[in-house]
């Protein structure tokens, strides 16, 4: 995993759980409702997964599911921030994500699926989840490409003077992408308005980060653009909370870019199919399990801070699962699209064909 | 002879030409520790070692850039792309240096590279991971294009690509991977690239294809000998470039009839290239229009059902020839 070094804005140690970043202001603030309401997403997410490989396993879904069990802190924290400005972009590790930003997971499911009721409408899969309108830019399915298009969300926002920033998440692996660091050196060369949020989880599928990143740590690569940079322990919502709070408000007052890198793990397969022991054993993945998972971890600090009991963790629990099944029974419900929707959204025009100006053969066969 | 799957061919070929010359190296993303994301280099680091099966971090541009530089100074790198679909991150490196670095230098450097990996629909990875470059590749010129539908031709093909002294790149299937054939085990058995294969004899319609489409065209060839009595040649190109149009124009002249299976997109796809040399060079033996099956002209879509419909399958063969020979 990734060695520690300072960051330029704050000096700080590896926080343990029962840090003080409960006490930060941004979380101090949050009410008992708000708190309940951000362990009630990282369970939502947690078993929409689950119920999700069920259904892969039941040969339901193709093609690929990358699952983000492990790592719902990060993107439930960080989204938790959002405001009416703040936009979301990430890689195919989406699911987390487009839940946290408070897509319907009913549509969420049929999209894995393959149904036309999905998010996509069937046509993008589960690494192409977007809901524009929730300010969720995908879903990207080539590692590093979606972080130029995160540092154009900011560019947008300051070019239309608008308040605002961009979250780009990345993993531990996208970082090697020339396209990542060419995104550094417009976003700093420009002042944009953009986090790069990488996600460390410590693998690129079986590649530790030992193996493929050269260099002391992933965030300070920043400094070669003197761009402000960060590190986190993701397994504490408190601590993503806090720690992103500042770089948003740099983003948003100052137009400041910065690179953040969070700390976390998934438990899963790099998709569910992969092996998911071979580079790594089975007591690491036990020992995050045990002692950092991320929503043990909140809801033991919920209970510890009288918000949460026993009996309330259970209904909720019940909840999510229900939730869940009931989004893979709309989805086996829905219909697939039909072979003639496969040339529809390819172009505005011929979906506006009463509205179409340009002339001549727009699909060929 | 042995009977092995594509995928085995194909490690079957990297290791007789990892033994035979030092200087082949295979380089990609997980290819050495994880066993490749496809196994088809599974074994080789434990026989080769490190030196000469090497695992890079997620940086095509990087690595297949690094690659070219390798094979002008005498390194025969074997590059493989996780997925072809991600040749697009090191276009660049691709088509502006491999394709032009020996004709910009007037002939003093060759670029021995090949780039192999999957490149293939059918599996319901979605748009960013189902292209099939083929066309795009061999639009340019210095640069040759393998398309392998077997796994002996698999086998015998990416040993020519690694012993040619051109960048060549081989383009394999996901789908392939599994498949089973006899192959040859003589380590000198080489297929020249540019040599087309007839897979199957016949009389009434030329079913000209590559890659997975061959399997799709003699299951479809199957049907219309058995139930429809028409006899179909099914020529697999197996290069793409350089491209043996001549066994091609040799079955026109005896059906008279044309139908091209791809799994591409239509527009200036291979097949457009090939119905405008077999029109060119054999317009006075076509009883009629060249037909031609494709992908649906759309990004590849990720729902299952339809994504088997969007490609051409044996059934959209079979209609397509139907309509070929009416
Ligand atoms: C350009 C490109 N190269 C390779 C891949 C195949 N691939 C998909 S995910 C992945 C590992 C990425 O790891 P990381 O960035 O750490 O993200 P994580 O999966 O851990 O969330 C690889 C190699 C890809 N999708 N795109
Ligand atoms: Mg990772």
């Amino acid at each position: 995993m990734s060695k520690k070094a300072t960051s330029t804005i704050e000096k700080k140690d590896a926080a343990p759980i029962g840090s003080s970043f409960a006490q930060a202001q941004i979380n101090a603030d949050l009410t008992k409702g708000e708190r309940i309401d951000l362990y009630r997403k990282m369970l939502r997410i947690r078993r929409f997964e689950e119920r999700s490989l069920r259904a892969y396993q039941g040969k339901k879904i193709g093609g690929f599911l990358h699952l983000y069990i492990g790592q719902e802190a990060v993107a439930v924290g960080c989204c938790s921030l959002m405001g009416k400005n703040d936009h979301v972009i990430t890689a195919y590790r989406d699911h987390g994500h487009a839940i946290a930003v408070g897509m319907d997971t009913k549509a969420l499911m049929a999209e894995l699926y393959g149904k036309v009721t999905g998010c996509s409408k069937g046509k993008g899969g589960s690494m192409h989840y977007f809901a524009p309108s929730l300010n969720y830019w995908g879903g990207h399915g080539i590692v590093g490409g979606q972080i130029p298009l995160g540092t154009g969300l900011a560019y947008a926002l300051k070019y239309r003077g608008l308040k605002g920033a961009s979250m780009a998440f990345m993993g531990d692996g996208a970082v090697n992408q020339g396209a990542v660091h060419e995104a550094y050196n417009l976003a700093a060369l420009w002042d944009l308005p953009v986090i790069f949020v990488v996600e460390n989880n410590g693998y690129s599928m079986g590649t530790s980060q030992d193996r493929s990143s050269a260099g002391p740590g992933l965030a300070q690569r920043a400094e070669a653009y003197g761009m402000n940079w960060g590190t986190c322990f993701g397994h504490d919502i408190y601590e993503v909370r806090a720690t992103m709070d500042k770089f948003l408000k740099l983003a948003r007052d100052e137009s400041k870019p910065s690179v953040v890198e969070i700390d976390t793990y998934r438990y899963r397969g790099h998709s569910v199919a992969d092996p998911d022991k071979t580079y790594r054993t089975r007591d690491e993945i036990e020992e995050y399990r045990r002692t950092k998972d991320p929503i043990q971890v909140f809801q033991q600090k919920l209970i510890a801070e009288g918000v949460l009991t026993d009996v309330f963790v259970e209904q909720i629990d019940t909840e999510a699962k229900a939730e869940a099944d009931l989004a893979a029974d709309f989805a086996e419900a829905s219909p697939f699209p039909t072979t003639d929707d496969i040339q529809k959204d390819v172009y505005w025009e011929s979906d506006h064909p009463d509205r179409r100006t340009s002339k001549g053969r727009l699909f060929f066969d | 002879m042995a009977v092995l799957t594509y995928r085995e061919a194909i490690r079957a070929a990297l290791s007789e030409e990892l033994a035979r010359d030092e200087n082949v190296v295979l380089m990609g993303e997980e290819v050495a520790q994880f066993h490749g994301a496809y196994k088809v280099s599974e074994g080789l680091l434990e026989k080769f070692g490190p030196k000469r099966i090497v695992d890079t971090p997620i940086s095509e541009a990087g690595f297949i850039g690094m690659g070219v530089g390798a094979s002008m100074l005498g390194i025969r790198p074997v590059m493989e792309l996780m997925f072809w679909s991600f040749y697009s991150v090191a276009f660049d490196q691709i088509l502006n240096n491999a394709a032009n670095v020996r004709y910009m230098s007037g002939g003093l450097i060759n670029c021995p590279i090949v780039i192999r990996g999957p490149a293939n629909g059918g599996t319901n990875v979605g748009a960013t991971h189902s292209h099939t470059p083929e066309n795009v590749l061999a639009n340019h010129p210095g640069i040759k294009v393998v398309v392998p539908a077997t796994a002996a031709d698999a086998k015998g093909l990416l040993k020519s690509a690694i012993r040619d002294n051109d960048p060549v790149m081989f383009l394999e299937n996901t789908i392939l991977y599994g498949e089973k054939g006899e192959v040859s085990a003589d380590p000198e058995l080489l297929i020249p690239l540019g040599l087309a294969d007839v897979k199957r004899q016949g009389i009434d319609l030329t079913i000209v294809t590559y890659g997975r489409c061959v399997l799709h065209s003699l299951a479809a060839a199957e049907i219309l000998e058995n139930d429809h009595d028409i006899s179909v040649e099914v020529i697999d190109l197996r290069t793409i470039r350089p491209l043996d149009i001549d066994t091609v124009l040799a079955s026109v002249k005896k059906t008279h009839r044309v139908l091209i299976v791809e799994e591409q997109k239509p527009f200036a796809s291979v097949g457009s290239q090939l119905a405008f040399m077999i029109q060119r060079e054999a317009f006075d033996d076509l009883d009629g229009p060249i037909h031609r099956l494709a992908t649906i002209d759309a990004p590849a879509i990720y729902s299952p059902p339809v994504e088997t419909e969007q490609l051409p399958n044996p059934q959209r063969v079979l209609k397509a020839a139907l309509a070929a020979v009416a």
